[in-house]
């Protein structure tokens, strides 16, 4: 039961992971149709620079680690939301109204451009966050303790979800979201800026990313300048398990395939860790072609 | 008549290239040629047909390791394998293409991805105990054409490109053939298709089988050229590599494709001075390629029909 409960609580904070960059493929997807494969590269660097302001800003002592890493996870955010605008208007603008695939590969580009760059700069092995950062607490649920992180992570990547849901259904700004991934001319003559729009959300979906980046950091200690493929992958097929294009859907997804791969690599095989996703995947798209929570869209004649 | 004497020309001076250069190059050669051929066969899919696939390194896979695993256990000659090895991907391609043909768009290419990775995972993990596992095969022999053991790079740049020769005779036919022009219509207009009684299932299918068929045997090649073979040659950025070549070269164009496959197999080569900032160009082409060129080098020419002798039928 304690082992259970363990690999429970682990599934859920790495899902919360996977559900936050997730969200940033689900945005993208739902505005612009376009797989991002720039955006595990995004949540890399958020890591990245996560690791560059613990280890040259020293001011923990003086206000405390919690506060220092929810100012830096500020920072971090703000900062990968600006690169993934900068990533919209280099590799994506130009190629709107072409070819979908040939976005795809400028995609494709982007994500080794992005990767290579922090090999340049950070070097190609891996690097360690500073480990005495935060004090090794455990909570006690359930008579079962649980590190404090696991927790942290669950319970803030919800809160950023909540954040996310709210803005995007009671604002302004999220209807014109919701309007833009609809239609984008219909959306034009509503008086809605739409490139506007497009920015918004290269803004918002990398931000997200970049906290997870910082997260994974802190939870894992270990960074490499390929991480981000894996997350990506897995936070993509998460995705589109709960439906691509829906914003509760890639919540749903991330913490389910979370769940599923950490129980699964506990009691059916650890070699057989990565496969798990792509498992299942494959039977929920036969199952159901659109996603759990997708529409099913009929066929225009 | 004279655009075939240029082309004629163009190859008869392209296959006398490995006499000048010096084996390294004729390699690079080599390897540009197995990946055109292995895009040549994943355009048929892609480019033809218009099916979102990348996964096609899988079932490079499975020929490269059927012809390892049949030429070592057994000692089978690795040119009978050719055949063997396409037909074992051709029949895993069926297998899995089955249940998830009816997938749209990007639903397709985040599944195909899955294949090729679980097919990459299955192989490390030593399936049935005779792959290998991470180390993979060692000890596969070179083809024996009636005698003439094929080993140094300038044999195997003749064998190659013949291979490839061979290949683009085949996709032409079958692009232009009543087939092609049925799989051309589900690209252009897949509800259309099926309304006018085309069963775009089977057709999808059956060009998905080909284009497996044909990366199978390709990987037979590759295995009796490297002689040794493991799961890293078979990732997911292979499958990307494949994809990019087509796209780039001009999704549905044969000379688009080989063109593609000289820009980003060869390139990098030249490139080499520059090591570790090497990918970084290599993306930042990429992308403006993609920017100038959004339909690829070579897009492919637009079907010409003759109106009169379709009237006088």
């Amino acid at each position: 039961m304690e082992f259970f409960f363990q690999q429970l609580t682990n599934g859920l904070a790495i899902g919360g992971i996977y559900a936050l960059v997730a969200l940033g493929y689900t945005m993208v997807y739902g505005v612009l149709k376009l797989i991002n494969f720039a955006h595990g590269d995004l949540f890399t660097l958020g890591a990245y620079l996560g690791f560059t302001l613990l280890t040259t800003f020293t001011f923990q002592e003086k206000i405390g680690p919690l506060p220092t890493i929810f100012i830096f996870g500020i920072i971090i955010m703000g900062l990968v939301g600006i690169a993934g605008i900068v990533l919209e208007r280099v590799a994506y603008r130009p190629l709107r109204s072409a070819d979908r695939l040939a976005a795809v590969v400028s995609a494709l580009g982007a994500s080794i451009v992005i990767s290579n760059s922090i090999m340049l700069i950070y070097g190609a092995r891996f690097q360690v966050y500073p480990h005495d950062l935060l004090p090794q607490i455990t909570l006690s649920i359930f008579g079962m303790k649980v590190p404090f992180l696991r927790i942290a992570i669950l319970f803030l990547s919800i809160v950023l979800m909540v954040i996310l849901y709210l803005f995007i259904q009671k604002t302004k700004i999220g209807t014109a979201i919701r309007a833009t991934a609809i239609d984008h001319g219909a959306a034009r003559l509503m008086g809605i800026d739409v490139n506007k729009i497009i920015s918004i959300v290269f803004f918002i979906g990398p931000a997200l990313g970049g906290a997870a980046g910082f997260m994974v950091g802190l939870y894992y200690g270990e960074l490499n300048f390929m991480m981000g493929w894996v997350y990506g992958l897995k936070a993509f097929i998460a995705a589109v398990i709960g439906g691509i294009g829906n914003i509760p859907g890639a919540m749903l997804g991330g913490l389910l395939l979370g769940v599923i791969e950490s129980l699964g690599a506990a009691y059916i095989s650890t070699a057989w860790k990565d496969a798990i996703a792509f498992f299942v995947l494959i039977i929920i798209l036969i199952v159901r072609p659109t996603g759990i929570l997708g529409e099913r869209v009929a066929d225009k004649i | 008549m004279n655009k075939k004497y240029v082309i004629g020309m163009i190859c008869i001076l392209f296959f006398s290239t490995p006499l000048f250069l010096n084996p390294y190059w004729v390699d690079v050669l080599n390897n540009i040629g197995i990946y055109a051929i292995l895009a040549l066969s994943l355009n048929f899919i892609l480019g033809d047909t218009g099916l979102f696939h990348m996964g096609h390194a899988a079932f490079f896979a499975i020929g490269a390791y059927t012809t390892a695993i049949l030429n070592t256990f057994y000692h089978i000659p690795i040119i009978l394998l050719i055949p063997v090895s396409g037909i074992a991907a051709a029949i895993f391609a069926y297998i899995v293409a089955r249940p998830i043909i009816h997938l749209r768009g990007d639903y397709l290419l985040i599944v195909t991805i899955g294949i090729v990775e679980i097919v990459r995972i299955a192989l490390i993990n030593n399936v049935f105990e005779i792959t290998g596992g991470s180390n993979g095969i060692f000890g596969i022999s070179r083809p024996n054409l009636f005698g003439l053991i094929i080993r140094k790079p300038i044999h195997f740049f003749y064998y190659i490109w013949i291979f490839l020769g061979i290949s683009v005779i085949l996709f032409y036919r079958l692009r232009h053939s009543r087939f092609g022009r049925a799989l051309n219509f589900i690209k252009e207009d897949e509800i259309a298709a099926e309304g006018t009684g085309v069963n775009i299932v089977r057709y999808k299918l059956i060009a998905f089988v080909i284009g497996a068929f044909w990366a199978g045997m390709v990987g037979n090649i590759y295995a009796s050229k490297m002689t040794i073979i493991s799961p890293e040659s078979f990732t997911f950025w292979e499958s990307v590599v494949y994809f990019c070549i087509v796209i780039l070269g001009g999704s549905g164009s044969i000379i688009g494709v080989i063109v593609g496959s000289f820009l980003l197999i060869g390139l990098p080569e030249l490139f080499r001075e520059f090591a570790q900032a090497r990918l970084l160009i290599f993306g930042l082409a990429m992308i403006i390629m993609m920017i100038f060129r959004p339909q690829g080098i070579i897009p492919p020419e637009p079907r010409r029909y003759n109106i009169k002798s379709l009237i006088e039928d």
